[in-house]
């Protein structure tokens, strides 16, 4: 469990983040939504202390890591995997390269055994056959998924994801999400999203936490999103036709059809 | 004004050598990629010594003959100036100069754009210190491929001279021979190297530095760039000076 408590951040005499309180649980995805520049990506920088707010706590399962050291923050970190928005691979190092240096790092595997570790999790992001291409020979959403392979391939304990579907086609984007909620249940993991992509809000949010323009308007999951009262809310998530129609057919029936059942 | 700010950004370079030595976190990781490192800036700067380090031997002995003509100097005069020339500073001093400008952009640019593009995040992020991870290995590497730059440098100068002594009429091969030869002070050579060893961390701990904190994007990192090649010349400069004091007296 992360608790996050009263976090401030600014930039020079810019506050992007006011006050923010949120808890992002184990075992379950944890959604952070918003419009673009309302300040998600501070938000998860800040998180994992590649920012440094003015205030606040950050709480990993207890631990205050703005109160930490340097090497108690890198100890931590071992136990953490980022996906960044823009990707972060490694140009020198081929995709199986990229999954792998985390591997070569910190784990007590032999190069065999790095090497089938790695191709499990290109496997899991459906990559096989790219693993001896360069980052700049792949497309953007592969980039995307490679990062992602590298993000889990030393099995985090909390997984952090900035918009790990945009710029995906919406069928590989559900695998993606698919994925990074089996992973969350399957290994007991605190899995942090941030995302503006309406599809994975309504098809894994297990908890939502809805910042706007810094502030952390709303917090809830997938089924409260349908009838929530705040304005802000409505128009982020209702701001589509199509998803206008979705909250109408729920007010009729109650649900939609589970897409994994 | 500009003294606060001069040594602000001193403090901030002393920081980041701490971060720079400390213990790796895998050595057979740091091994690999200190030869990667010999490879590409060391090996990978022998054509330029190569093509530089001919030209100028060979000028400095044409600049050498046309100046020095008098009667009152004996012949060889030209081998052994173009020797000492060579020794106390080109092979060294100015060869850095020059290196500062292709090894200081290159690790400037490399490190920037892992800085601007958050691959330097990335290693953060797994708690790779990317500070030591990044810029250990270079240090290494090129500060010890450095001595054989030098020497390498010296030897093709002098050939360059030599080549000048075989194909044109302006000094006898014989002369140059036995100027080149003449009053040799190896000690000259050492100092070469000494030299060079500092000139060779300058290099590279300033350029890492200058891109390790690029904010921004590509123009930043070309800005960075340069910036690195005029820092670490001016340093090289001052060491330069500092040096020849302390190391010729
Ligand atoms: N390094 C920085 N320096 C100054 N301002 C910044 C910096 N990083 C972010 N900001 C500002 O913080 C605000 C929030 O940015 P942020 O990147 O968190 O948005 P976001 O919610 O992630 O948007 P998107 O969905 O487009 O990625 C923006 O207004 C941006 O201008
Ligand atoms: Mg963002």
């Amino acid at each position: 469990m992360i608790e996050v408590r009263n976090l401030t951040k600014s930039f020079d005499d810019k506050t992007v983040l006011h006050g923010v309180d949120a808890t992002f649980y184990t075992g379950k995805t944890n959604l952070i939504i918003g419009q673009s520049g309302s300040g998600k990506t501070v938000l998860m920088k800040s998180l994992v202390g590649l920012l440094r707010p003015e205030e606040g706590e950050i709480l990993f399962d207890g631990r205050d890591l703005l109160k930490m050291k340097r090497d108690e923050i890198a100890d931590l970190r071992k136990e953490i995997g980022m996906l960044f928005q823009g990707s972060a691979l490694f140009d020198s190092e081929t995709v199986l390269g990229n999954v792998m240096f985390p591997l070569t790092m910190f784990s007590d595997m032999n190069r065999a055994q790095q090497r089938e570790r790695a191709m499990f999790c290109i496997e899991r992001v459906n990559l096989l056959g790219a693993e001896n291409k360069y980052p700049s020979e792949i497309s953007g959403g592969m980039q995307k998924r490679v990062a992602i392979a590298r993000a889990i391939s030393l099995n985090p304990r909390y997984l952090f994801c900035d918009e790990p579907n945009s710029g995906l086609d919406p069928k590989t984007s559900i695998l993606i999400d698919e994925l990074l909620s089996d992973i969350t249940h399957e290994y007991d993991i605190t899995t942090v999203i941030n995302t503006h992509d309406m599809n994975s809000v309504l098809g894994i949010g297990e908890n939502i936490i809805f910042i706007n323009k810094g502030y952390r308007e709303w917090v809830g999951d997938m089924s409260q999103i349908y009838n929530t009262s705040n304005e802000a809310l409505n128009n982020f998530v209702f701001a589509t036709r199509l998803f206008q129609e979705v909250r109408e057919y729920v007010a009729e029936h109650g649900t939609i059809a589970k897409r994994k059942s | 004004m500009l003294l606060t700010e001069s040594l602000a950004t001193f403090g901030r370079y002393c920081m980041f050598m701490t971060r720079a030595f400390a213990i790796p976190d895998r050595w057979s990781v740091f091994g690999r990629r200190t030869i990667a490192e010999v490879s590409k800036l060391g090996i990978g700067s022998i054509p330029l010594v190569l093509i530089i380090s001919v030209f100028i031997g060979a000028v400095c002995t044409i600049q050498m003959k046309l100046n020095t003509s008098s009667p009152l100097m004996p012949a060889y005069s030209v081998g052994l100036a173009t020797r000492e020339i060579i020794l106390l500073e080109f092979s060294n001093s100015i060869l850095c100069l020059i290196l500062a400008g292709k090894v200081g952009s290159n690790i400037a640019s490399e490190i920037g754009t892992m800085r601007v593009t958050e691959q330097i995040d990335a290693l953060e992020i797994m708690g790779i210190n990317s500070v030591n991870y990044l810029v250990m290995p270079k240090v290494l590497a090129f500060v010890c491929f450095m001595p054989v730059l030098v020497v390498f440098c010296m030897f093709t100068a002098i050939l360059g001279g030599y080549g000048v002594a075989i194909f044109t009429d302006i000094i006898s091969v014989s002369k140059y021979e036995y100027g080149i030869q003449a009053m040799f002070t190896e000690w000259y050579v050492w100092y070469a190297i000494i030299k060079s060893l500092f000139f060779a961390f300058i290099i590279v701990t300033i350029s890492s530095f200058y891109g390790y904190y690029v904010k921004g994007g590509a123009l930043e990192v070309g800005k960075a760039s340069t910036d690195s090649v005029v820092s670490s010349s001016v340093f090289i400069l001052l060491f330069d000076v500092i040096l020849t004091k302390l190391l010729l007296q």
